[in-house]
């Protein structure tokens, strides 16, 4: 057995603590990026207009310097909102940006705006006629969406969206700036402790393609999910 | 109040497309019974003018009243736009559509496709609707493809299970779109057999097609559109063998067998 000279156990917890925050920021992220889709292809630019910016915005920008942005800057806002309150009703509240929440929101918003674009490719890419006959038998539009469109869209968007939540996977190592102890915090500690990277960096490497390969077959179940009347599934 | 007893009545419909009037005042009354046949060169505007019926496309003036209840629009920036969804929603459930490409819903079998509609739209338990759908499957000779993908089944098997489809919604009016223009030319009497059936039994069905057969042989009323209007229309017997207008008897002219 290696000896992984006491960091063993905290190795396990970040690698929980990273599974966790990237199926949390995933779920924040495909909620967000149907939501924009669909505002970017609504015909009233009212919602266009945002989730244009958002996306053009959040896709231009560094990931590094967005979790620093928000992290810190949210923190930031925060305290000067209770410094307000403090001031005009001698209210006394103090609220912490927990890392966690902070990661899970922030890379939920990063990876929302890749979402939208491979949702919004998906979405153009749904055979019209099919959304007109369900709206000729009288669908409304909650249930043609449910029942039609995100149906027959998935289809469009599963390729995407595993490239999305691979990236997604790996950007969690991000949150380690701000101070939230996921694997690769761990692995850093113990290596500048001990100067054995190697014996640190591997089971972390190995940690991640665990993950992975875990979520190809959560993949592969979803494309024979989606695939049903199209082709035979790979 | 228009009469409640007709099941639709469609009146003055214009449409444009951008510069383009496609509809210059159509209007048309479906009596229960009626078989009515649109026919016309393509351009006329006839598929546009069967999906203004019920609002696929959305008609610039003009009313469309389903027995007797007139659906409400209001005017927005976009346009004219139906008033009330749900007014819209339920009307459409009462005209059953059937499209040139099928459109058949990939994703879903087909007796998942013919009980859809029923269980989510008027609410049908399913047990009952999937009776109901695997004997419309048995009428239109589908019973035992029910649990094929539309994929897996050929142009003319898609289009009678569109059919299947169609009426399981229990329509008081069926549109037909086209229906047998996109199928090779054996699967075609299939589909019309399908059809005939139905007229046969006393549907209400606007049929837009290119078979004269079909126009001749089964419809009890005829129109012809000519780029957007009405050019002629009337009982097949009388127009389609005695042609008033010039414009008719050239378009019927190259099709003598």
């Amino acid at each position: 057995m290696i000896d992984f000279q006491g960091y063993g156990p905290r190795l396990l917890e970040g690698a929980l603590l990273t599974l966790e925050l990237a199926v949390l920021s995933l779920l924040v992220s495909v909620v967000l990026g149907l939501a924009t889709a669909s505002a970017r292809l609504s015909r009233h630019a009212v919602l266009r207009l945002p989730a244009v910016l958002y996306t053009v915005i959040i896709r231009g920008v560094p990931d590094l310097v967005l979790m620093m942005m928000l992290f810190y800057g949210a923190q930031i806002g925060i305290n000067q909102i209770t410094d307000m309150i403090y001031d005009r009703w001698g209210l006394d509240i103090f609220i912490n940006v927990d890392p966690f929440v902070a990661g899970v929101i922030t890379i939920g918003l990063i990876f929302g705006a890749y979402m939208a674009e491979t949702f919004r490719g998906a979405f153009l890419a749904v055979d019209q006629g099919q959304v007109e006959a369900a709206e000729s038998f009288g669908m409304s539009s909650w249930l043609l969406f449910r029942r039609i469109r995100f149906p027959l869209m998935m289809r469009h968007a599963l390729p995407g969206l595993g490239n999305n939540w691979m990236v997604l996977l790996k950007t969690t190592a991000l949150v380690s700036i701000i101070g939230l102890s996921d694997m690769v915090r761990v692995a850093a500690e113990a290596t500048r402790a001990t100067h054995q990277t190697f014996l640190f960096m591997i089971p972390v490497a190995l940690g991640y393609l665990v993950i992975t390969s875990l979520s190809e077959i959560v993949m592969q179940w979803l494309r024979k999910r989606y695939n049903a009347g199209f082709e035979e599934t790979p | 109040m228009a009469d409640a007893s007709i099941p639709l009545i469609v009146s003055d419909i214009h449409k444009r497309f951008g510069d383009n009037e496609v509809l210059k005042g159509i209007s048309l009354e479906a009596r229960k019974g009626d078989v009515i046949t649109l026919i016309g060169a393509s351009g006329s505007g006839k598929s546009t003018f069967l999906r203004c019926m019920n609002l696929l496309e959305r008609p610039d003036s003009g009313d469309i009243t389903v027995h007797g209840e007139p659906i409400r629009f209001r005017r927005t920036r976009h346009g004219r736009e139906p008033a009330d969804r749900s007014q819209l929603e339920r009307i459409r459930t009462r005209l059953s559509m059937v499209f040139q490409n099928f459109n058949l819903w990939a994703h879903m079998t087909l007796i998942a496709n013919v009980i859809e509609a029923p269980v989510h739209v008027r609410g049908i338990p399913k047990a009952h609707a999937m009776e109901q759908g695997m004997a419309l499957l048995e009428r239109v000779g589908l019973a035992e493809r029910a649990h094929y993908y539309p994929a897996q089944l050929s142009g003319g098997q898609q289009q009678r299970g569109a059919i299947a489809r169609a009426l399981a919604m229990e329509p008081e009016v069926m549109l037909f779109d086209e229906p047998t223009s996109a199928l090779d030319p054996e699967l075609v009497g299939d589909v019309l057999r399908v059809m005939r059936e139905l007229a046969d039994e006393g549907r209400t069905m606007i049929v837009v097609t290119h078979e004269m057969d079909f126009a001749r042989d089964v419809s009890n009323q005829v129109v012809y559109l000519h780029q957007g209007m009405v050019e002629e229309q009337g009982h097949p017997s009388d127009i389609l063998t005695n042609p008033r207008s010039p414009r008719l008897q050239q378009f019927l002219a190259p099709r003598g067998r």
